[in-house]
């Protein structure tokens, strides 16, 4: 009896995760588009409904009625797996994060987590790097030079700032002792939040994010000046629809790592209060709240962001990640241990 | 070149580029990021300079030339006379017509003796330079203010626009001639 609760439970947690990540994958492509918009000072797309509202629907119509254009080339199957692993890792990824402490439902306490297990930070690491076959691999079956150039460069700049991200993290890691990333949650309640902590190590972590979810100034994948559209210059219809909804909804999931590792994730000051004063279900409800605000803090900070600063020259790349932040973060470590060591 | 020459500056705004050692901060980036990102983030507030088209006109210019109207009179009469100055004065040369002489019977059509029984513009070749306004000494041709151009279409002969799409209507030389009744 409680086994088939759990499986509900579960699978409720489930469907909701991923329709919330497919919902903030979409809207984040009409984010995008606003926000580009009103930073140049112009609308953007106001036609389909409300403010432009159901423009990710119409935008999402067009990719299916598209004409499926497959190129000569000898990697049929490749060409198909390709955007098949981008998607589905990028939403992989949304199963260890824990949206909010728990719900008392039906006399049950619901976790807001799919799944609470003890290696959720390198279960993220892990489904991430392999995200980076699918670009590898629909760039390498396109049978094109400016793809597989692009994929190149995608592989490459992954594994460079995968190190930096890696040792950024390990700091943190020292100070909170745990890889499960509810209890890193747990451990920010209050005001304690990691960046006071660590601000080297955040920052050294956003520019990796900014890397790994190949978005501007580290868009070389991609960039149309140069690769006309990088790894998916051959594609179009749907599966170019995959790998441009794969890039959102990895934005999405690194925004949320940031703000959960870093931010404090669903706490904010007085929830302790909340919890015992209004009501366990009114105090968590405001908590997924904060954690979408403080997600979509961090979706609005990449867009600002892509529309500040232009793309980096390739040898710039390589030169930032492997001359200045690793060492950087090697020394954010020795730095945190000494201070690990000297104030516990 | 002088020192002279070269510390003068016209606009104001010259600036002499050096190539000078940049300092541990300015390496680092993150001051010239964060400004601008401060830039950018001002425009997100600025009055947005989209004009959307169907909805909102931009504003024309007091002296807008638009299609032209060969104009009648109070009475409805057209005040052509076809005396061809306006094809003269053409650069374009775009206007053609025929002459014709007014029947007895025909009084209330045209003002005077001779009208033009077929006034054509080649729209295409037309550039909305109003010199048939300037040179016409009737007051017969005139460039109106309508926002609509020529509208487009796939067929040349449609762009020859004759005497069925160029004379003022004759309700609105009635209107014209109560307003001024009015005044």
């Amino acid at each position: 009896m409680m086994d088939s609760a759990f499986i509900i439970e579960k699978s409720v947690v489930i469907v909701v995760v991923f329709a919330i990540t497919m919902i903030m994958a979409m809207y984040s492509t009409y984010a995008e588009r606003k926000v580009a918009a009103f930073l140049q000072d112009r609308v953007g797309p106001n036609r389909a409904g409300k403010f432009g509202l159901l423009q990710p629907l119409a935008d999402g119509l067009k990719l299916f009625a598209k004409e499926e254009f497959e190129p000569n080339t000898p990697n049929k199957f490749l060409f198909f797996v390709g955007p098949a692993i981008a998607m589905s890792t990028a939403l992989m990824t949304s199963a260890v994060i824990p949206w909010g402490d728990k719900l008392h439902i039906f006399g049950r306490d619901v976790m807001l987590q799919a799944a609470d297990i003890d290696v959720a930070l390198l279960y993220i690491f892990g489904v991430v790097s392999v995200g980076v076959y699918g670009i590898m691999i629909g760039g390498w079956a396109s049978n094109n030079k400016f793809s597989l150039i692009g994929a190149v460069r995608a592989a490459s700049q992954m594994v460079s700032y995968e190190v930096a991200m890696g040792l950024s993290i390990i700091a943190l890691l020292m100070m909170t002792g745990t890889l499960s990333l509810k209890e890193i949650s747990m451990q920010q309640s209050g005001m304690s939040w990691n960046i006071f902590y660590q601000p080297v190590g955040f920052l050294i972590f956003l520019i990796c994010a900014f890397a790994e979810t190949n978005r501007t100034p580290f868009d070389l994948a991609e960039c149309e000046t140069e690769l006309i559209g990088g790894y998916h210059t051959e594609y179009s219809s749907m599966k170019m629809g995959f790998y441009l909804f794969a890039e959102y909804a990895n934005m999405f999931i690194s925004s949320a790592i940031l703000a959960i590792l870093y931010f404090g994730g669903y706490n904010y000051p007085g929830m302790q209060w909340m919890v015992e004063n209004v009501g366990v279900n009114i105090a968590n409800v405001l908590g997924i709240i904060v954690l979408f605000i403080k997600i979509c803090g961090f979706i609005f900070f990449y867009m600002w962001v892509r529309w500040t600063i232009p793309r980096f020259r390739y040898d710039q790349l390589m030169h930032l990640g492997w001359k200045i932040l690793i060492p950087l973060s090697i020394i954010n470590i020795i730095i945190t241990g000494i201070c690990i060591l000297a104030f516990k | 070149m002088s020192a002279a020459i070269q510390s003068i500056s016209l606009s104001g705004r010259k600036k002499v580029v050096t190539n000078k050692e940049m300092t541990f901060w300015e390496r680092l980036y993150l001051v010239a990021i964060a400004k601008g990102l401060l830039i950018t983030i001002k425009h997100l507030f600025r009055k947005k300079v989209t004009i959307q088209y169907p909805e909102q006109v931009r504003e024309f210019s007091p002296v807008y030339r638009g299609q032209h109207m060969l104009k009648r009179d109070e009475q409805g009469r057209e005040n052509c006379t076809a005396c061809g100055l306006c094809a003269l004065a053409c650069p374009a040369e775009a206007i053609t017509m025929t002459a014709a002489e007014r029947q007895k019977g025909e009084e209330h059509l045209y003002r005077e003796e001779k009208y033009a029984s077929v006034y054509e513009i080649n729209m295409l070749r037309c550039i909305f330079c109003g010199l048939c306004e300037e040179a016409c000494p009737k007051d017969a041709i005139y460039m109106t203010i309508s926002k609509e151009l020529v509208p487009s279409n796939y067929d040349r002969e449609f762009f020859i626009f004759g005497k069925d799409k160029l004379v003022m209507p004759l309700e609105m030389a009635m209107k014209n001639a109560q307003l001024k009744n009015t005044d």
